[in-house]
């Protein structure tokens, strides 16, 4: 679904900000991307909608070769929520910040009543419907930036550190509805730094560092990689921590989750 | 002697239909370090602003009881008054930083409290070494990562001297090891400098361990007020939606299954000593 072919960003004032990144992202994924602060992530997800194009290199999304085709074209296939929502939001209600896009895209306005009623619903935001997005507090307004990109269904979301400002019961709701978009079989890319969030629901991750990718696989072994970690600055997730901590004989699997430690402690507790 | 004390503490904004913190009542010690949590929505933020004077000097609204900050009645106080006695650093330091320089920037309060020179100097000099960002004076705050910006806005604050120091999410935009570098500087600032801290956090896991004590803002009011391992093990703190740490929601599986450890482990080290290698 997205392709990135040795791709190379400067930014106007001369910052290498990628150096060389090729990757995959396959139709129906759901991948994490993680990496230290400035390590690229969010200028390489930039490139998926062709907000930016590479100073050498390609990108493809969806076949498609972001060189040739505009930011709106783009947009319609690869739904980007900003990780700073004060930088999306504009409108003067939560409903017309989400009618926004949806005019833009030529709904007609009856279906895009029914969109708008249905995305707000579906991230708990119905009744502000007619307040104004700046009286939200910074949560809600992420959740509407999320909702104003989900209206218009784009096969691809891609969304940058979308669990900052979210409590817990936000963040299980979030987890619950990326997963339901993905099996309707949406391509799922989300950027963040929350390593508890990535190894309860992300299967697939991928790490940037210094404008490269360093490691690609599945969540579990990607995450229990401690050069990888290390190179990163992230930090082990903190179950697997604990378990080699407390387990210094090696244990066959690497352990991430409450569950599976706590059957190991219990083991133990029995034999004494 | 009382840092923050509020009593039958209740605001609406002047745009929202109902209250949106509600009859809040607290007293916050001189030198301790409290840790605000709750659902989002839940006041946390509006509560912050309580104890600055953004409410109800520059946010509108109808504001009941009372609230005070080393001693003054923030409704009879201006903003610039509070602000020498308590200071506010807030989740987005790119929307705080506007100087120049990072000097500029830490000189900035002192400055517009019209300190002299050689005061302001040195204070510069003294918060710069103690966030470790010396190396960084001469610098835009614009060209720094998001870890080193935060420094700046905790430092912004620092030069003014407050008593009161107020963090709304410090460490949200932070990778792992830039939020626990910035929660460790906050840890050192309250215990160096005897400052008192709110800090209200989502991170529980790394914010906990540091804390004296720990509030649950629920719709609007105090659910929850105590030591961090009373407070977290309570049920409520999973049925309102809080991420219980995953020690904690540990301790609580094992006491589920007859496996009653000591005490709740906070941190790894305590888990270990708890349980004992294997």
């Amino acid at each position: 679904m997205i392709k990135a072919e040795n791709v190379w960003y400067k930014y106007p004032n001369g910052a290498l900000a990628l150096r060389g990144v090729n990757l995959t992202i396959g139709r129906g994924d759901y991948v994490a991307i993680l990496g230290e602060n400035g390590a690229g992530k969010t200028t390489l997800v930039k490139h998926f909608n062709g907000l930016l194009k590479p100073s050498r290199g390609e990108v493809l999304v969806d076949g498609k070769n972001t060189k040739e085709f505009s930011v709106a074209e783009l947009s319609r296939i690869v739904g980007l929520v900003f990780q700073n929502a004060d930088h999306q939001l504009f409108a003067e209600s939560v409903r017309a910040e989400v009618l926004f896009a949806l005019r833009n895209f030529g709904y007609d306005v009856d279906d895009a009543e029914e969109r708008v009623k249905q995305v707000l619903a579906m991230l708990s935001l119905d009744g502000y419907e007619e307040d104004s997005p700046f009286t939200l507090s910074g949560g809600e307004r992420k959740r509407l930036a999320l909702a104003s990109v989900l209206s218009y269904e784009p096969k691809v979301l891609v969304l940058d550190e979308p669990t900052i400002g979210q409590d817990y019961a936000q963040k299980v709701k979030l987890a619950e509805l990326l997963k339901r978009l993905q099996s309707e079989g949406r391509t799922i890319v989300v950027v963040t730094h929350d390593v508890e969030f990535v190894v309860d629901h992300i299967p697939k991750t991928i790490v940037m560092s210094e404008g490269r990718v360093i490691a690609v696989g599945r969540t579990e072994e990607v995450l229990t990689n401690d050069e990888v970690l290390a190179k990163a600055s992230l930090l082990p997730p903190i179950i697997y921590t604990v378990t080699r901590r407390l387990f210094k004989v090696s244990i066959p699997e690497k352990v991430t989750s409450v569950a599976k430690l706590k059957e190991l402690i219990l083991k133990k507790e029995r034999c004494g | 002697m009382l840092a923050i004390k509020a009593k039958g503490l209740t605001f609406k904004y002047a745009e929202g239909d109902e209250p949106v913190i509600r009859d809040v009542n607290l007293e916050v010690e001189k030198g301790e370090l409290v840790l605000v949590t709750g659902p989002s929505g839940c006041g946390k933020t509006t509560l912050c602003r309580c104890f600055n004077g953004l409410i109800p000097h520059f946010y509108e609204g109808e504001l009941k009881g009372e609230v005070e900050v080393c001693g003054l009645k923030v409704v009879e106080h201006p903003i610039h008054k509070l602000a020498q006695h308590v200071c506010m650093v807030f989740q987005e330091p790119e929307n705080q930083l506007f100087c120049l320089t990072v000097e500029r920037e830490l000189a900035f309060g002192p400055e517009n409290l019209g300190l002299p020179r050689e005061e302001i100097v040195r204070r510069v000099e003294e918060v710069a070494s103690l966030l470790g960002i010396k190396h960084l004076l001469d610098k835009p705050p614009y060209e720094l990562s998001g870890g080193e910006q935060q420094r700046v806005a905790i430092g912004a604050a620092l030069t003014l001297k407050p008593t009161v120091l107020i963090l709304d999410e410090p460490t949200s935009n932070l990778d792992p090891k830039g939020a626990k570098d910035i929660l460790s500087i906050v840890k050192n600032v309250n215990k160096e400098l005897g400052i008192t801290v709110v800090l209200v956090e989502h991170r529980l896991d790394l914010a906990a361990p540091l804390a004296d004590r720990v509030i649950v803002m629920v719709k609007g009011s105090i659910a929850l007020d105590g030591a961090p391992r009373d407070v977290l093990v309570n049920d409520l703190v999973e049925k309102v939606g809080i991420g219980t740490p995953k020690l904690v929601v540990l301790y609580k599986e094992l006491l589920r299954s007859g496996v009653k450890l000591r005490k709740v482990p906070l941190t790894v080290q305590e888990l270990e000593e708890l349980l004992g290698a294997c």
